[in-house]
């Protein structure tokens, strides 16, 4: 009969969809594991020449050059150099201005603060490095004469803004969902508004914080653009900021736009370097999303 | 006859009142700080940007292919290519995006399949960009054989935007009132005619506001194209998208590295262009949030 033809190929139609719909939300699940084994098939090829201990241990990083050394060390020293220099800035910049916004400015400061900040992440980063390179640099120059033209001081300040807006706007979240309760309770028991704030909404919001910071260290460490303009291509082994370094995903950028062959030994090393920068983000994200999972936890009781 | 005096208030007290007072104030006076020296970054750079390159774009940069003089090269095959790559990027990322969307709010129950595709969403959404460049060149260029081409650089970039699409796209379906879904399945709906016909109608403008906020990312972007393959020296229009490219971002790049300052001009001038482009895209995602906004107040 019609109707019953029609109403089964609607349910056809309808389980079509539905694997259609699975298909996609399996892609996410798939792109992982897709990240996992490009990385790691190429990964493989490499330490199959280079031992990991050669890799892990070595002091310099030359597998351009005619004597080939396969130290990882310079550039992990470098993305950590730069990525520390920008931290110690932007940690307490930005938890003072998310504490600022979320407890203590009013409404229509907020709604006019807020959009600035969200413009400083939204700009590109080749403007970053762009910026870093021709101003920041030759400023800093003015009061550092020994400053030379790449370092890791001038990339370092201006990733500190890169990173301010996501801390800033992270803890602003966190201490915004601190439950009300917490704040009149400690007002309740005659606390001032700043006491109230530093010792008791801060610190109940404390892990959400530190998720926020961890995040913004994992963006900081993925950085390209920025730190392959103004930071130099020369791998450098040392803690001095005013010198050239180079980061990990420096290198990759200078080796994709170079014209090594594929499949030979310096084609893997990008890949022996990404599966590195990937394993030290997934472990700065896997905890910073633990930890603001936590937080959730704790106050849903108070919700 | 003995005066009564008011007792003298207790001097500790007052010495902490005037510590507490000094510390808020001290604290205000630093996020105030924090704050104008953020705004002054920012005044900074779009300053030092357009003092440098507002002058250089003229009909002549916006037509001309890249050149060994300064005076003669332009930014037309980068802004082809990246008008090119970010609607081939949409063309991909959307329907996944959008699909995924669908199925986690509207079919999914609550398993562990289901959490373990929001952990992965969450995960990939804070990978660097250059590690998605690098899964483009091993998936993409060499294993499904595209090439360095657009259509490479677009599905990497798709790849990359998911999760930012997925969220904004439920956030967007977790908008609609059950109301309408409830009614449409009291009339006899399949679900999927549910989402199809109803849902879906009334979630598309705030798909669309956050998808043009992900792409207005993408574009920005030139880490994970130029791990692709993308070109820093592209002297022709792609035709096809299995041609090869280059960007806006990529191109200010390579003049930037250059050492002649009428190249960092030009790179001025092109992430001037950008930023304009960037400007553009977030216009119409605002404007299209504040007609959504209005829908439901009706």
């Amino acid at each position: 009969m019609k109707a019953s033809r029609a109403a089964r190929w609607a349910h056809w139609q309808e389980r079509l969809i539905l694997v259609l719909l699975f298909a996609s939300a399996s892609v996410s699940v798939v792109t992982t594991l897709a990240i996992a084994i490009s990385l790691g098939v190429e990964a493989i090829g490499f330490f199959r020449e280079v031992p990991l201990i050669r890799f892990l241990t070595e002091r310099e990083w030359t597998p351009l050059f005619a004597i080939k050394k396969f130290g990882i060390l310079p550039l992990v020293c470098g993305t950590f150099l730069i990525a520390g220099i920008a931290m110690v800035l932007a940690v307490p910049m930005g938890v003072l201005i998310a504490t600022y916004l979320a407890e203590y400015a009013s409404e229509r400061t907020r709604r006019l603060l807020k959009p600035v900040i969200e413009v400083l992440a939204g700009i590109p980063s080749v403007l970053y490095g762009y910026f870093a390179l021709l101003f920041v640099t030759p400023l800093l120059q003015k009061f550092i004469p020994s400053l030379s033209g790449f370092n890791a001081l001038s990339p370092g300040i201006v990733l500190a803004f890169m990173v301010l807006p996501t801390i800033a706007s992270l803890s602003e979240d966190i201490i915004y969902a601190v439950p009300q309760s917490i704040r009149e309770a400690s007002l309740a028991l005659g606390a001032t508004k700043l006491q109230t704030t530093f010792r008791a909404v801060l610190p109940a919001a404390g892990s959400g914080i530190i998720a926020a910071c961890l995040l913004g260290f994992s963006r900081a460490i993925g950085e390209t653009m920025l730190v392959t303009i103004a930071a130099g291509q020369i791998p450098n082994l040392t803690l001095n900021p005013l010198e050239p370094v180079e980061t990990m995903t420096a290198y990759i950028v200078q080796v994709s736009l170079g014209d090594v062959p594929h499949g030979s030994l310096e084609y893997r090393t990008i890949f022996a370097v990404g599966l590195t920068l990937f394993l030290i983000t997934l472990i700065f994200n896997l905890f910073g999303l633990f930890l603001r999972e936590r937080f959730i936890r704790t106050f849903q009781r108070f919700a | 006859m003995e005066v009564v005096t008011a007792p003298k208030v207790e001097p500790e007290a007052v010495r902490r009142r005037r510590r507490e007072v000094l510390m808020e104030w001290l604290f205000l006076v630093s996020a105030w700080v924090a704050l104008l020296l953020t705004i002054s970054v920012l005044l900074a750079i779009l300053g030092k940007l357009f003092a440098d390159g507002l002058t250089r774009i003229n009909w002549q940069f916006l037509t001309s292919f890249p050149s060994r003089r300064p005076e003669e090269a332009g930014i037309f095959s980068a802004w082809v290519g990246t008008l090119y790559v970010m609607f081939l990027t949409a063309a991909v990322a959307l329907p996944l995006g959008i699909g995924a969307a669908i199925y986690l709010e509207e079919f999914a129950s609550r398993n562990w399949f289901t959490r373990l595709v929001e952990l992965n969403i969450n995960n990939l959404a804070g990978i660097p960009a250059i590690i998605y460049g690098l899964l483009g060149l091993q998936v993409f260029v060499r294993w499904f054989r595209m090439g360095e081409s657009v259509l490479a650089g677009a599905c990497t970039l798709a790849i990359m935007s998911l999760p930012v699409i997925i969220v904004a796209s439920r956030e967007a379906l977790r908008a609609v009132p059950v109301s309408i879904r409830e009614a449409a399945l009291a009339l006899g709906a399949t679900r999927w005619q549910t989402v199809r016909d109803h849902v879906l109608p009334l979630a598309i403008p705030g798909i669309l506001t956050g998808t043009i906020l992900a792409l207005s990312r993408a574009i920005g972007e030139a880490a994970p194209l130029v791990t692709i393959g993308a070109l820093t020296f592209v002297a022709f229009l792609p035709k096809s998208p299995l041609d090869p490219f280059t960007v806006l971002p990529i191109q200010a790049y390579n003049w930037v590295s250059r050492p002649q300052p009428e190249f960092h001009r030009n790179a001025a001038a092109a992430l001037i262009v950008l930023l304009a482009l960037l400007l553009l895209m977030n216009s119409i995602a605002i404007y299209l949030r504040n007609r959504y906004q209005q829908r439901w107040r009706i």
